[in-house]
């Protein structure tokens, strides 16, 4: 194709459902009642909630013209860096629609359940096996529950050792929800600094690792999208004082079948699923942030736990060490069912998903290093970042670039984080984008750099083409308008 | 974003590594951040900060600011107890960004140590810190 893919068409506007509609107007006729009428408690009786009313096409039309204003991983590449927006092949949501399954009540019998426990079992086994750390609870539902649940095992740990610990070391370049999970099971995050090459240097984590930290959260690759490449040294400075190696996993997508997380040293590790496992996420869930652990602290996973005793499958409560529930039921089943078909379509691929992941990052690096600043350059992993420092010569800023982006039809990057790069732009590609893809947008890329320098303010003004321009963010953030 | 010869850098205050600025005004220090920091941050649509009565050391953190493109600790220029803080930046934290050294001021202490207002920074050494 030669032309730009983003163009003009005809969008509709659309009202909210409760300024469509007429009183008394239906989506659906109920049956004719066949019991008596019987009296309500009092205490239950109530306005009722206030629906708008509606016939099935209204809410048909209205949700269909929502979805054309809406950009996903289905129309177009989402290079969205630290959040892997693969696509989601389809496959995975037919087996989720098998009845069997998408109608499965949580509170069946083991008996009536075998099917979706094995599922269960075997997903943990699969985990286990691409991470090299063999004990799996699939319960927490979001990378940042799994982080949360790595600390609380963290605690438990150290308490059962008849020790608590108080501290936890993260590095600058971990993501940003690390903090918060350390804070929220009672320990203070101290800061590590990366080295002049965006990687961790032993020395300093040597200088901080002391036997009142718990341990450190390592993300790997970190948030520069470069390869911790002392992991194995920081993981002994720290064990040699007792402490734990936690594996942020949310870049799981760069070193599938090329790292055993366990032989580098990490002790626990939480996977997102709705990432590097392909099923959809984005717009707040649901997720999967299955925790993957040593041998060791198997005895402090969540229960109830998935097991197997001769043929049948059941749910063992009974692990006294355990740090408790921490979802209802077992986690959000229908991700770990569309996780499981994912990994059984790939097989043995895994290794060529990241190959192909790394590679088509370092091409777009290598493509557009002379066009934006690239603060590290050197080979890069599954992302890779760029910052708005030439373009700044024409006052043209990161949140220019991304806006222009949409313009040409691409969601645009993460822009702004890690934090120690200012003006941040970071781009992960993923393995499922083509050649000719990754081509149109260095094309895109490059344009907006020439634009930047020809008419800035065809930046500012951008986006141009989407249903709503450049939101106003500010007046969104100090007067937010929560309800409809 | 603002050129280093755009920035508004007043001869009167004292300025931190970390773009905070310090100036005495009778018995009180106030403080606030640099046009160079506002300008960095963007839009700020948050700003918390400590209740009266409260102590920090030097370089101890006091409050956030928060803009669309990030949360960003404040750092103290110097220790003391705070005295006031400045009430109208919980309806307009936009005063941060249109006037950062006065209607955006932050708080008011009482400096433990007044010589440590002395040793910040003036305009001039600050100035060589953002030229890099």
């Amino acid at each position: 194709m030669k032309d730009k893919m983003g163009t003009t068409g005809l969008i509709f506007n659309e009202p909210l459902l409760w300024e469509k509609g007429s009183p008394g107007r239906k989506g659906l006729s109920l049956p004719r009642r066949d019991v008596d009428e019987t009296p309500l408690d009092a205490a239950l009786v109530g306005d009722g909630p206030d629906f708008p009313d509606l016939s099935e096409l209204d809410v048909v039309r209205h949700f269909t013209k929502l979805s054309q204003w809406n950009f996903g991983v289905d129309s177009g590449m989402y290079p969205l860096g630290s959040c892997t927006m693969k696509y989601n092949p389809k496959t995975n949501e037919r087996q989720a629609s098998i009845p069997g399954f998408a109608g499965a009540h949580p509170l069946l019998p083991e008996s009536l359940s075998q099917g979706a426990l094995e599922l269960m079992y075997d997903l943990q086994g699969y985990l286990g096996e691409i991470t090299g750390l063999p004990a799996v609870s699939v319960q927490p539902a979001a990378g940042s529950h799994g982080e949360l649940t790595g600390m609380l095992i963290f605690a438990a740990y150290h308490k059962n050792k008849g020790k608590p610990r108080t501290k936890v070391l993260i590095p600058d370049t971990a993501h940003g929800t690390n903090p918060a999970s350390a804070a929220l099971c009672g320990f203070t995050s101290v800061g590590v600094k990366s080295g002049p090459d965006g990687v961790l240097l032993p020395e300093s984590v040597a200088e901080l690792m002391d036997e009142d930290t718990a341990g450190i959260m390592i993300t790997n690759p970190n948030t520069l999208g470069l390869f911790e490449d002392n992991i194995r040294q920081v993981a002994d400075i720290v064990h040699q004082k007792g402490g734990l190696v936690y594996g942020d996993g949310a870049n799981m997508n760069a070193v599938m079948g090329i790292v055993n997380i366990g032989d580098i040293g990490v002790d626990v590790l939480h996977l997102n699923l709705h990432k590097t496992f392909s099923t959809p996420h984005g717009g707040g869930g649901p997720g999967a942030g299955p925790v993957c652990v040593t041998p060791e602290l198997e005895p402090f996973l969540p229960v109830p736990r998935v097991v197997k005793d001769g043929d049948i499958y059941r749910l063992d409560e009974d692990y006294p060490l355990s740090v408790g529930k921490v979802h209802a039921f077992y986690g959000n089943f229908g991700i770990l069912l569309r996780a499981y078909s994912y990994i059984l379509s790939v097989g043995t691929y895994f290794k060529e998903v990241s190959q192909y992941a790394v590679l088509n990052a370092n091409y777009i690096k290598e493509r557009l290093k002379g066009t934006y600043h690239l603060p590290y350059d050197r080979p890069c992993m599954h992302e890779c970042v760029f910052t708005d420092k030439h373009q700044q010569e024409h006052h043209v800023a990161t949140l220019d670039i991304a806006k222009r982006l949409m313009d040409h039809g691409f969601h645009p990057p993460t822009i702004y984080f890690p934090l120690v790069v200012s003006g941040a732009i970071m781009i992960e590609p993923t393995e499922s984008e083509s050649k000719e893809t990754l081509d149109q947008f260095i094309d895109a890329m490059k344009q907006i750099a020439q634009e930047a320098v020809d008419c800035p303010d065809c930046l500012h003004e951008s986006p141009q083409f989407p249903k709503v321009r450049r939101l106003d963010e500010t007046a969104a953030a100090r007067n937010p308008c929560l309800k409809g | 974003m603002k050129a280093i010869s755009e920035l508004n850098l007043p001869e009167d205050v004292r300025y931190t590594d970390d773009h905070e600025w310090a100036k005495k005004i009778g018995d009180v220090v106030r403080m606030g951040i640099s046009d160079y920091a506002q300008d960095q941050l963007g839009d700020i649509v948050f700003v918390e900060l400590p209740e009266v009565g409260s102590s920090f050391d030097k370089g101890e953190e006091f409050g956030t600011v928060e803009s669309v493109k990030a949360v960003s600790e404040l750092y103290m220029p110097i220790g003391g107890e705070v005295t006031a803080i400045n009430d109208a930046l919980a309806d307009a934290p936009e005063l941060v960004n249109s006037d950062p050294y006065d209607g955006g001021w932050m708080m008011e202490i009482k400096a433990s140590d007044p010589a440590e207002l002395e040793a910040l920074k003036s305009k001039a050494d600050y100035l060589d810190i953002l030229k890099g």
